[in-house]
């Protein structure tokens, strides 16, 4: 597979902070890439170096076969971006934002143009300092997905927008995937992220500590159970790969290895099982477990 | 009182934001009062010594325009009072309307103040806690001049004239901005009235002033200022009608604060285009969308700054006819053409500190691009950022061009009118004008110097703006050091009309301007966005 986005041993440091402390990552073309963090983790600090807006500490960054530092206005004519925070000019109205925004890049579709502001449902005779957040944020994606162009890097596009836009976002997203476009969706949005893309990265201080396809990070990970059982719940202290175990009378949940998920239903048959619902990890509980350690730190530092 | 709940916290916020910026402010203000109550008791240390000085300066209508006319030169203090009156005219009604905006309007536009408005807040709190910071620190400089001119020995009376004059001045501009912020949508339009008004002020006190007993002195507050005529047989009632004049103000402000919703300004925003127009498609068209508003503005406020100093500029020499002392003095200088020359030098050279002021607002409009979220939209197109930033300093020089072409024209074409020599008095003044462009081009080159290089530390270009104002105002009255004096590149510039022009120190001027704004290119293209 062609990579679009390729970058290891990523450092960048403002004063003592470390934002971004050795990423690789890893985008192939044609894909839906989420990347997953928290506030604060890098994600932001991580796409404008790839925008050539910031300069790398260390590392090497290839964004479309080029060095975003040196060959920007190469690199940018053939991608797009919408920051987290879109800010507008005060008087500018976002029809000519719209415009600016897509000559400056090389040219925007007029038919899609038309089309992504009647979806969107954007007033585009608006002036900038007149538009909500989430008025803003549609200006800036409709300039984006308007332009002709092969990598789209949306920053939390869809922070500000309401359900009903979402919806118009997600159906946009799945057809840039079609039309074989490679996008790099940052988001702390769980659904999202797990409704639109193939495979994720995590971000974690700077650095990734997950990457693959919703399948092969849910192999890492466990399976929830809800079991009512026919007989008093015995013997689960003493099984390994079992976690987070909650017993109420003769139910119990719990959180299970995948590799030790067969000795477990064993376990469970011989007690009798009334009835049982399990399903694979949501994304929410892969990301809960990536940072339960950093809430149990939090709660150390605080009770000292 | 709802509305006021939560001031005091806001007060003490503002404090200490503000804990280096304001004691410079009072510090630096008192402290040339007294090296130029010193100095000049030095100079002048007899009566007559004072009086003679002082009729020199009456058959300077040049200098009476800047500074006023002196009241009583009897006392070291009266001298002083008209010395140091552009610090109550130009640096205290600054420093309070600058303060102003910044606690209200700037805040309100980053949302600082409606992540504050949410908490238990009240509807004026902001305002009165702005009011209440620019006020004080306006007294504060009152208080502080007041009182070294007193210890100095100076008269009780005209101390605290003086030193009330200076408070009322800030306590006026203070009122003005808090109207301003309310009138316009953003903190760079509001802090744009403020001073606009600040210098249609300056304007008609000084055209009143060039022609002895004009009314126009009095119908600007800052004739006011002055007329409270510190040392010279107080008269308080002047004072008295300051302080009304800073209460309607301040109601006028609270009744708009009611009227207009958070964010919003009152002058409505019409609805605009659904398209770009052919113009708007590149970093120029942005940049020229950008600044076009502020050039028009000031190209009208310097066309017509130059047309009343010209309307005028002709009877410059009849106030001095009209005593026989001072017509002997008149005789020695050679008539009446000196005389209009100097006065046109002098306000060509105010053209020049404004359109340097300009220049600098202008060009730091690229850093605000940056801060404000904007320039990345741009810089993650096809744009690269020399280009870039090129759109925008390239915008603001040619904004620079046409305010002095049109301060020129104004002034040639008044007084080319009254003298009947239009053809002859447009070019001769239009050239006046231009001789300040070098002049302007360091700041601008230092401006972008700062951006590339320093980032932080922009608002350093506004500082030199205000050595050098003190520099040209007070440097050859201190006798400083010539190399000081050197530093300010308005010393390197001719005087014209009057003086052959020499072509090396406008050229170094040039390239010094092109050194810094090189360096400050290549700085930014090695630095981080953002």
């Amino acid at each position: 597979m062609e990579s679009v986005i390729s970058i290891t041993g990523l450092v960048k440091t403002f004063g003592r902070t470390r934002a971004l402390d050795g990423l690789d990552l890893e985008v192939t073309k044609g894909e839906v890439h989420g990347f997953l963090g928290p506030n604060g983790a890098g994600k932001t600090t991580a796409i404008r170096i790839m925008l050539g807006l910031l300069r790398a500490d260390s590392g090497t960054v290839e964004v479309l076969g080029g060095d975003p530092w040196h060959d920007a206005t190469e690199l940018h004519r053939r991608l797009a971006y919408v920051p987290g925070e879109v800010m507008l000019w005060p008087h500018l109205t976002g029809g000519e934002v719209i415009d600016l925004l897509g000559r400056m890049r090389g040219g925007l579709d007029p038919r899609r143009r038309a089309s992504l502001i009647d979806r969107f449902d954007l007033d585009p005779t608006k002036r900038g300092r007149t538009y909500s957040k989430g008025n803003r944020q549609k200006v800036a994606l409709i300039a984006a997905l308007a332009s002709d162009v092969e990598l789209l890097l949306l920053d939390e596009p869809t922070a500000g927008l309401d359900p009903l836009m979402e919806a118009v976002f997600r159906d946009r997203i799945n057809e840039e995937r079609e039309n074989g476009r490679t996008v790099l969706l940052s988001s702390h949005l769980l659904a999202e992220v797990e409704a639109l893309c193939e495979r994720i990265s995590i971000i974690r201080h700077g650095q990734i500590v997950e990457s693959g396809t919703l399948g092969e990070l849910r192999h890492l990970t466990r399976t929830s159970i809800d079991v009512e059982l026919s007989t008093p719940p015995t013997g689960f202290a003493e099984l390994a790969g079992v976690h987070d175990l909650e017993i109420i009378g003769r139910r119990v949940r719990c959180q299970v290895d995948d590799d030790v998920l067969g000795g477990v239903m064993r376990h469970l048959a011989l007690l009798g099982i009334r009835s049982l619902a399990s399903h694979p990890p949501t994304l929410q509980e892969l990301f809960l477990r990536h940072y339960e350690g950093e809430a149990d730190r939090a709660w150390g530092e605080a009770g000292r | 009182m709802t509305s006021f709940i939560g001031t005091w916290a806001l007060v003490r916020m503002a404090l200490r934001r503000d804990r280096i910026r304001l004691p410079i402010w009072i510090v630096t203000i008192a402290a040339m009062v007294v090296v130029v109550a010193v100095t000049l008791d030095d100079l002048y240390p007899s009566v007559q010594a004072r009086v003679a000085i002082a009729s020199t300066v009456a058959a300077n209508p040049a200098l009476r325009s800047i500074l006023g006319p002196i009241f009583d030169p009897t006392s070291v203090g009266g001298l002083v009072a008209w010395r140091m009156s552009f610090a109550a005219m130009v640096l205290v009604p600054l420093m309070a309307l600058l303060t102003v905006v910044r606690h209200t309007r700037a805040e309100e536009e980053v949302g600082r103040l409606e992540l504050l408005g949410s908490t238990v807040l009240g509807r004026r709190a902001p305002l009165t806690a702005a009011l209440i910071v620019a006020c004080g620190a306006s007294v504060a400089i009152g208080v502080a001049v007041g009182s070294s001119l007193a210890l100095y020995g100076e008269d009780l009376a005209g101390s605290v004239a003086l030193g009330l004059s200076y408070a009322l001045a800030g306590c006026v501009f203070a009122a003005v901005a808090a109207v301003a912020v309310q009138l316009s949508g953003s903190g760079r339009g509001a802090t744009g009235l403020a001073v606009g008004f600040l210098g249609v002020s300056y304007l008609l006190r000084s055209i009143g002033d060039a022609t002895t007993g004009s009314a126009l002195t009095w119908a600007s507050p800052l004739g006011w200022v002055l007329e409270i005529r510190a040392y010279a047989q107080e008269r308080w009632w002047v004072a008295g009608l300051l302080f009304i004049f800073v209460l309607v103000l301040t109601l006028a402000a609270y009744l708009l604060v009611e009227r207009r919703d958070h964010g919003a300004g009152l002058l409505p925003s019409r609805p605009g285009e659904p398209e770009a127009s052919r113009w708007l498609s590149g970093p120029w068209g942005l940049a020229w969308r950008l600044h076009r508003t502020q050039i028009l503005g000031w190209t009208v406020g310097l066309f017509a700054l130059g047309a009343m100093y010209g309307g005028v500029a002709d009877g410059v020499g009849a106030v001095l006819s009209e005593t026989p002392e001072l017509e002997e003095i008149f005789r020695q200088i050679g008539g009446e053409q000196p005389l209009i020359d100097a006065f046109f030098a002098t306000t060509m050279a105010i053209a020049g500190l404004i359109t340097a002021g300009y220049v600098i607002g202008a060009t730091l409009r690229l850093r605000a691009e940056e801060t404000g979220l904007r320039a990345e939209h741009v810089l993650a197109t096809a744009v690269a950022r020399t280009p870039w930033a090129l759109s925008h300093v390239g915008v603001a020089l040619a904004g620079a061009v046409v305010l002095l072409l049109s301060t020129g024209v104004g002034a040639g074409l008044t007084h080319g009118a009254r003298v009947g020599d239009i053809a002859g008095q447009v070019p001769t003044l239009v050239g006046a004008a231009f001789v300040q462009l070098p002049a302007v081009l360091v700041l601008a080159g230092l401006t972008l110097a700062l951006i590339g290089l320093a980032p932080q530390m922009t608002g350093t270009a506004w500082v030199a703006l205000v050595a050098f104002l003190l520099l040209g105002q007070l440097g050859a009255l201190l006798q400083l050091d010539q190399w000081l004096m050197n530093l300010s590149p308005f010393t390197h510039l001719p005087t014209v009309p009057g003086e052959q022009v020499r072509a090396e120190p406008l050229v170094a001027l040039v390239g010094m301007a092109l050194a810094l704004g090189s360096a400050g290119l290549v700085g930014l293209r090695h630095r981080d966005v953002g």
